[in-house]
């Protein structure tokens, strides 16, 4: 076979993100990709709506069918690989399989992380972060009247939510003293948890589960304060963390994550990473670490892709963002959020806006007067607006207040900034 | 390919825009059958923003690198061969990850039924499209970029 130009590992967000960019620039090289699971791209943040019969498999496709095709890609879907041979430009495959490259990309994205409990090992316990994850946990359901989430987290309460629209009775077990406190102010967590527990959803907060018991199937759970909640499904959902073993053992510098550059480049000349395996350059907290969002993985994806295809680019950055619904309500978190106005030191400036009769939430964290983040629950139109200002950083002081007001539109930008936005003149 | 530029300048603020981008965009096309027959009605994709003596419409710029399509989680917002930005209604859930990036605020929840991300699709079965066609101010144009 001949050599191909490009080796992808991986083929979600990331992945696709490199084709799609490479592809601009190179429409013929050979790019060979190659992921573990046996799927045509698909979205993974839908194995939760499948999870739910909320869309089929068809619905999954994170590109249309014919995509490998139209694009030239030689897939080995459904295959491994177990090392990196970075000196010999090549990749191994489970099989044995050597493949050669120019340029390679590590997009390996994440796994989850499984913390040490007594009796994983019994039927009944899932993670859940692949379409095999959903589709074994689906076909296990029939057995299941309760569940127990552990972790909640985005992906913990998009499960949780899955399953009470499966009429699961669901419990959701929290070390943290709220869910989603990772990305929520404590305001915005108690909206959000008011939605559940109308949907019939238990929480338990600043717990953790210190055993599962059960014989050789799943009976129930232990928490650290020793009481006891029956149930038939155990899903582990505390985390994912970057699948960063093939880099490692390759010599790529690796810390929490892979480390690359603006470039999306790691240490190791032609050989560059992108995507949840990685550490991104957060833009508010100024450190580098990992940011396990999609939107983030196919644009690092497309500056890796573009460099890989000799044209020079560079990636400024993440920002922290969600944008989520859980039973229809919807609610946005970009950046810095969990900061009260009681605490807000520092030159940090918190405003607020309180509708709670209509769940209505904002909040905007600002410091030398730009804004570092914000919440948006309830009515989250938009909100993109303020997400640019972020991003352009730009001085806010003189319409801050109207960004919480509703409702938002380009009108409350002073009218050069909207002409420069919009483009206008030019 | 074209873009579609507001002008505050000379606009008035009256809407028409709204409403033949609503009727552009119903099942008869008509616009009577579409206000009073059609439930649910079909929503405007242009929408007027308006304050005090100012107002501009403002419909989706079909960026050409598109913070909503790197953005979709699910890949129901693609670029279109013609260049225009759109959304496959199938495959979108309505996560609002695109209301997050759209630095415009041009896309609109479509909460009537599947819950989708409703946003301008450049009229694909006009030579013009319909805001700008029945500007009755020219308050909006279509110019040629690239
Ligand atoms: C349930 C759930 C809900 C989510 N919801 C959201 C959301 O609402 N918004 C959001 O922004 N993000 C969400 N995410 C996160 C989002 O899915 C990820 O950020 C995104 O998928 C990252 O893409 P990636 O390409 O970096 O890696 P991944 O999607 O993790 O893909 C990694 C790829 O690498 C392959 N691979 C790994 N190791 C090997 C190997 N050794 N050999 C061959 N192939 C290998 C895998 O098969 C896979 O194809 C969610 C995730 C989950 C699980």
């Amino acid at each position: 076979m001949k050599m191909p130009e490009y080796v992808i590992i991986g083929n979600s967000a990331a992945a696709i993100g490199a084709i799609e960019a490479i592809r601009k620039k190179d429409k013929e090289a050979g790019i060979t990709l190659i992921s573990d699971e046996p799927y045509h791209t698909y979205s993974r943040p839908l194995i939760t709506y499948f999870l739910a019969n909320k869309v089929t498999w068809q619905q999954m496709l994170y590109r249309p069918k014919g995509f490998y095709r139209q694009n030239k890609i030689e897939t080995k879907l459904g295959q491994k690989v177990t090392k990196i041979e970075a000196k010999k430009k090549e990749v191994v495959l489970e099989n044995g399989e050597k493949i050669s490259f120019n340029k390679l990309l590590i997009a390996t994205g994440g796994k989850p992380f499984i913390p040490p409990i007594k009796g994983l090992d019994k039927k009944g316990v899932f993670t859940f972060t692949t379409f095999d994850d959903a589709k074994k946990t689906q076909k296990f359901l029939p057995e299941v009247k309760k569940a127990v989430v552990l972790g909640g987290g985005l992906i913990g309460l998009k499960l949780a939510e899955a399953l009470a629209q499966k009429w699961i009775e669901v419990t959701v077990v929290e070390l943290a003293d709220r869910v989603l406190s990772l990305i929520l102010d404590e305001a915005a967590s108690q909206l959000v948890e008011l939605v559940f527990i109308e949907n019939k959803v238990k929480f338990i907060t600043g717990q953790s589960v210190k055993e599962i018991i059960g014989n050789e199937k799943v009976k129930g759970v232990i928490l650290d304060n020793g009481d006891k909640i029956s149930c038939e499904l155990v899903i582990i959902a505390i985390g994912v963390i970057p699948r960063t073993k093939l880099a490692q053992e390759a010599g790529i510098r690796v810390d929490r994550g892979i480390i690359v550059d603006e470039f999306q480049k790691t240490n190791v000349k032609d050989i560059y990473a992108a995507g949840d395996v990685t550490e991104a350059y957060d833009l508010i907290l100024k450190t580098h670490r990992p940011i396990p969002i999609l939107p983030n993985a196919y644009l690092q994806g497309q500056v890796a892709g573009l460099n890989m295809a000799g044209k020079s680019a560079t990636y400024p950055g993440s920002l922290s963002m969600n944008s989520v619904t859980f039973f229809g309500y919807p609610v946005i978190s970009v950046g810095l959020t969990s900061l009260t106005a009681e605490s807000s030191d520092n030159g940090f400036q918190v405003l607020t806006k309180k509708k709670f009769a209509q769940r209505i939430y904002r909040k905007l964290v600002l410091k030398d007067d730009c804004v570092q983040g914000f919440i948006s629950a309830g009515n989250v139109d938009r909100s993109g607006i303020i997400t640019n200002l972020i991003k352009e950083k730009v001085k806010v002081s003189k319409f801050k207040k109207k960004l919480i007001e509703e409702p938002l539109g380009l009108i409350v930008l002073p009218k050069n900034l909207r002409e420069k936005f919009l483009k206008l003149g030019s | 390919m074209k873009r579609i530029v507001p002008k505050e300048e000379v606009c008035i603020g009256c809407r028409l825009c709204e409403i033949y981008c609503l009727v552009e965009h119903s099942k008869s096309r008509d616009i009577i059958k579409a206000f009073l027959k059609e439930i649910p009605r079909s929503l405007p994709m242009v929408t007027v923003e308006e304050k005090e003596a100012t107002s501009f419409a403002l419909q989706c710029r079909h960026c050409e690198d598109a913070p909503c399509v790197a953005a979709c989680i699910t890949g129901a917002m693609y670029k279109a061969t013609n260049g225009t930005i759109q959304n496959d209604k199938e495959r979108c859930i309505g996560c609002w990850t695109c209301i997050l990036v759209c630095p415009y605020g041009a896309i609109e929840r479509d909460e009537r039924e599947k819950k989708i991300a409703s946003k301008c699709d450049f009229c694909p079965n006009l030579e013009t499209p319909a805001c700008v066609a029945n500007c009755p101010n020219e308050a909006l144009t279509l110019i040629k970029v690239k």
